[in-house]
């Protein structure tokens, strides 16, 4: 028969009915024609044509299709078996659906943050990350991958040189100041190149994109595109927007576009709200014009690959633009070389700092999908075997083994695509989760997790490896079979020995094993974020809060912002609780991070290839003492250390061992941007950029010697950040009404936003992966040993009928759970032992071996196991002795 | 499907079956409950249709394409599901009567030998 017969069968059945019906009467009617009673012809007229069922179920047979048929005679039974046995199969299931949903909620971050970060933008594929590389200089960058940033002049020759390139992308990060509100907001926005828009394809709603004449004449074109957001919530979605103009670190600018909803901007991690081109760098990047200074190094971006180049070809071009260069710019550009990475390693922006973290969240949620599948494995053969009369009787009746081995089959793929479909919904709803472990509200935005066709291809390959791997082994099992013996009243031992329990220990084992490692390794990252929180990173985290005004975008020239800053430090200084409070040029560990200049030391000779460089920051007097940082030897800054005093700087440790060889430098010179420096103390040792970071040369300069019109403000204070915010806001608005200061957070508040992203995401999702597997393994044990009990009802009723007592009786099963335990633990701390090494990036002064974090799995493993084995033993003990014998 | 002996044996009686329903039909639409009295008439009751087997039949007929089959009325006034001989049909009808009757023969001549 055809597929329109298999498809139209049940039409085709009750039509059969109706036509035996028709037969029925007619032969009631000749019954009848030929004397009989009613009753008694329509009783003959059945009797004659016999089942009608039976005719049907033979139709039925004879237009079998029988590959479909059996499939779905299959399914049906399948879903008849789950039905009966509701509390399996929702085990099973929410089981499959924790183990396929925590990896595809990973894939999903995978997706949406490393690999196509940008839905919005076309050819994402085709994108690199474009940065340069530049032998014994800083690096900057925190992952591994040193990078420092390129020229424009360098990049227009790439743009100009290369032939395997659609376009050079410049995308530099910048920041302005909104007031929103009573609380002055820094939005963040890119300087960008004129063909940004163009080549992302990305098309403003409102308004145009750039205009190629934009990259150039210095501060020429003070225009600005707007993003979606800032147009909606700023703008109150103002249909006249274009044209209109908006100050911009004190610069009016054009509104001549804004961006469609759902485009961020190309900086993972940042939600863009303002684009600038690149004619405006000097007022968006510190520094001075840098447009025609092949020495300035300021440009990130990318590049599009023409369609089928790989970024191998393309490096290989560009690596040879970059020599040539090197070649005919020998002063600006020695050593300088140029990097392309795939999006995912981009150096220069959160996915780069990610990425690792969520390899390691990857490889955590499928150990959580593997304990899942072990878990179902086990549950579905301890399924099988109290089904094993059943299966007996079916392979007694002639059921061929692969039938039934198809069976089970079918039963995993029913429960898997079930749990696939429940997992992609915990993978959808959890696809923003990561933007809650990140604490900063404001920069976030686009760090969403993505669900297309990939995931969906992810899940669904998860789903049917799964089910190969949990329903295989049971039905292997169920495949030896032996008829005879089974067809005989079974009797199990489990505790007195050997038995079949073998293979369904063996699940047990391994998911202990493998939730062993993952405690271990939740354990480490804990530990790991405590130390990072409670470390001492060289300076006060508590008592110091952080905020400041942006005097910049409100127009102030350096002589006002002197008068202001003076004045508001002599107002917070006399509010209540505050014990001191000082402005800096920036705060520690952000990502506008600190000056940096080549330094000579006077009497220190540099090696021939080493360029001495260090880091400054520009700090007001009282800097330390607010700070908490110990002044070793000389004095701190004065309020005569100004423009016109000598110039001077407070070094740090590190900075006198490198060049004075430990030797006191006070008194002592150095130089740096071509102006002599008198070293006038020594301050500790702190940390500046990240909690990783070696110790590096680092010295202080008094603000006023270095004067910025934008400075954070430090105040050392008992009181908590609520209850002094109302308060600097009124001191801010006291001098001047139309400004609004930062939010007021801790210092520490302030480190653990910046700083800890990466930590708290690996943190989190392993800690939360760790507590599953724990579950998992539970629930698994717990089954195990539930139904051993249940099997060895006769063996334990004989047991005690001969006068084992309730105590021998629960030692017994308990002895059973803890064997497996100890073994799954023993296997664990070996895997863990050899694969805690892959978190080592991520651990913050934690060896990876960490005894204690061992021993504290051990504990929770071992409290996990009693807890799972007590109600099977409890339940043991209460076993009647004569029922179980009788049974 | 794996088909075992009995199922083979039951193969060659639904033949013979879908031979006659065939023969039957060549005089004219009729329903199920004629076809099974016609067979056993003109066979002068030596053949009994089994009736649960003649619906078997006659759809696995229709589904080859050789009969038929639309819902009508009956003699005695009542809805009956009738069917008639389809062109392939009476061409399945011709070549499966001739292989019959040289069935018949062969046979016939083998135990015309054996009661010689």
């Amino acid at each position: 028969m055809g597929f329109s017969g298999f498809f139209h069968r049940r039409r085709q059945d009750a039509e059969l009915a109706r036509e035996l019906e028709a037969h029925i009467v007619h032969e009631t009617d000749e019954n009848v024609a030929a004397g009989m009673s009613p009753d008694e012809a329509r009783r003959q007229a059945y009797l004659k044509l016999g089942s009608r069922s039976r005719v049907r179920e033979d139709v039925w047979e004879q237009n079998t299709f029988s590959f479909f048929d059996d499939l779905w005679r299959d399914f049906r039974y399948t879903l008849r078996v789950l039905r009966r046995n509701p509390g399996f199969s929702l085990l099973a299931i929410l089981c499959l659906t924790l183990g396929i949903g925590s990896t595809a909620a990973v894939f999903s971050w995978m997706e949406g943050i490393a690999l196509r970060p940008f839905p919005a933008v076309a050819h994402q594929d085709r994108m690199v990350a474009v940065s340069a590389t530049k032998p014994g200089g800083d690096a900057k960058g925190t992952v591994g991958f040193g990078y420092t940033d390129a020229s424009w002049p360098d990049w227009l020759d790439f743009q100009r040189s290369c032939t395997l390139f659609d376009a050079f992308i410049v995308d530099r990060i910048t920041g302005s100041t909104l007031n929103i509100g009573d609380r002055a907001q820094t939005v963040t926005g890119s300087v960008v190149s004129s063909n940004y828009f163009d080549a992302l394809g990305i098309h403003p709603i409102l308004g145009r994109g750039f205009q190629p004449g934009e990259d150039s004449g210095r501060n020429a074109h003070p225009v600005v595109i707007i993003s979606y957001w800032l147009w909606k919530d700023y703008f109150r979605s103002d249909p006249q927007i274009v044209g209109k103009t908006q100050l911009l670190n004190n610069v009016p600018h054009t509104i001549v576009g804004v961006a469609p909803d759902g485009f961020y901007g190309t900086f993972v991690g940042y939600a863009m709200q303002f684009w600038v081109p690149v004619s405006m760098q000097e007022t968006f990047v510190p520094g001075g014009y840098k447009l025609e200074d092949r020495g300035a190094e300021w440009i990130e971006g990318y590049a599009l690959l023409k369609p089928g180049v790989t970024i191998e070809q393309a490096q290989h071009e560009i690596s040879a633009v970059a020599k040539r260069l090197e070649n005919d710019y020998l002063a600006t550009n020695r050593g300088r070389g140029v990097q392309l990475n795939p999006l995912w390693r981009t150096p220069f922006n959160q996915a780069g700092n990610l990425f690792p973290t969520l390899e390691i969240a990857l490889a955590v949620g499928l150990l959580v999908l593997l304990i899942a599948c072990a878990n179902v494995s086990s549950l579905l053969m301890v399924k099988s075997l109290s089904r094993r009369h059943e299966m007996t009787v079916r392979v007694a009746l002639g059921s061929g083994r692969a039938r039934l081995v198809k069976q089970l089959l079918m039963e995993g793929l029913v429960l898997s695509t079930i749990a696939a479909g429940c997992g992609l919904l915990v993978g959808y709803f959890c696809r923003n989760a990561l933007i809650l472990i990140f604490s900063d509200p404001g920069t976030t935005r686009s760090l969403g997790g993505q669900m297309d066709w990939r995931v969906f291809l992810w899940s669904a390959a998860a789903c049917l490896l799964s089910t190969v791997v949990f329903a295989l082994a049971p039905a292997f099992q169920t495949g030896k079979f032996n008829l005879a013996s089974a067809l005989k009243s079974e009797s199990g031992s489990v505790f007195g020995g050997h038995g079949k329990s073998r293979v369904r220990s063996a699940f047990v084992i391994i998911q202990i094993c493998l939730s062993f490692v993952l405690l271990v390794g939740a354990v480490l990252l804990v530990q790991s974020l405590h130390r990072i929180r409670t470390a001492n990173p060289g300076f006060d985290t508590d008592n110091v809060l952080v905020s400041g005004v942006n005097l910049r975008s409100a127009g102030y020239d350096a002589q006002r912002a002197k008068t202001f800053q003076d004045a508001l430090l002599d107002r917070v200084r006399a509010l209540g609780s505050v014990e001191s409070a000082a402005f800096a040029r920036a705060r520690p560990f952000s990502y506008v991070g600190y000056l940096s200049s080549s330094i000579s030391v006077e009497g220190y000779l540099p090696a021939p290839n080493q360029r001495p460089e260090a880091e400054y920051n520009p700090v007001s007097p009282g800097y330390f003492s607010t700070m908490g940082i110990p002044l070793l030897s000389g004095r701190d800054f004065t309020v005569s250390d100004n423009e016109t005093a000598p110039l001077v700087a407070i070094v740090n440790e590190k900075m006198v061992s490198q060049y004075w060889h430990g030797a006191d430098p006070v008194g002592k010179r150095f130089q740096a941007k071509d102006q002599w420096i008198r070293v006038i103390g020594v301050a500790k040792d702190a940390l500046y950029s990240s909690f990783k970071e070696a110790p590096k040369s680092f010295y202080y300069v008094p603000f006023r010697q270095n004067f910025s019109i934008n400075a954070n403000l430090h105040i050392r204070t008992s009181r908590n950040p609520a209850s002094l915010a109302p308060d600097l806001t009124r001191e801010v608005r006291a001098l001047d009404a139309s400004l609004a200061p930062y939010e007021v957070v801790t210092m520490r508040e302030h480190i653990l936003r910046t700083a800890l992203s990466s930590q708290n995401i690996a943190v989190a999702l392993v800690t939360a992966f760790g507590a599953l597997a724990l579950l998992l393994a539970a629930i698994g044990l717990y089954g195990v040993m539930a139904y051993s009990v249940t099997q060895s009802k006769r063996e334990l009723g004989l047991r005690m009928a001969l006068g084992a007592s309730a105590r021998n009786v629960l030692r017994l099963v308990f002895r059973h759970g803890l064997t497996l335990t100890a073994i799954g633990v023993v296997l664990g701390a070996v895997a863990a032992f050899i694969l805690t090494r892959l978190v080592n990036s991520l651990l913050y002064n934690v060896s990876a071996r960490d005894p204690l974090a061992f021993f504290l799995a051990l504990a929770v493993m071992t409290a996990a196991a009693l807890a799972a084995s007590f109600v099977p033993a409890w339940r043991a003990t209460r076993i009647d002795p004569v029922g179980a014998l009788r049974d | 499907m794996p088909k075992n002996r009995a199922a083979a044996a039951q193969e060659m009686l639904q033949g013979t079956l879908d031979m006659l329903v065939l023969q039957t039909l060549i005089l004219g639409p009729a329903h199920g409950h004629t076809i099974a009295h016609v067979i056993e008439h003109a066979s002068e009751d030596v053949l009994q249709v089994e009736q649960g087997s003649l619906y078997p039949a006659l759809h696995r007929l229709a589904e080859r394409g050789w009969i038929r089959g639309y819902w009508g009325i009956s003699e005695n006034n009542r809805k009956a599901k009738y069917y008639e001989l389809t062109p392939k049909g009476r061409k399945q009808l011709l070549a499966e009567t001739g292989r019959w009757q040289q069935l018949v023969k062969a046979i016939g001549r083998v135990l015309a030998r054996a009661t010689e």
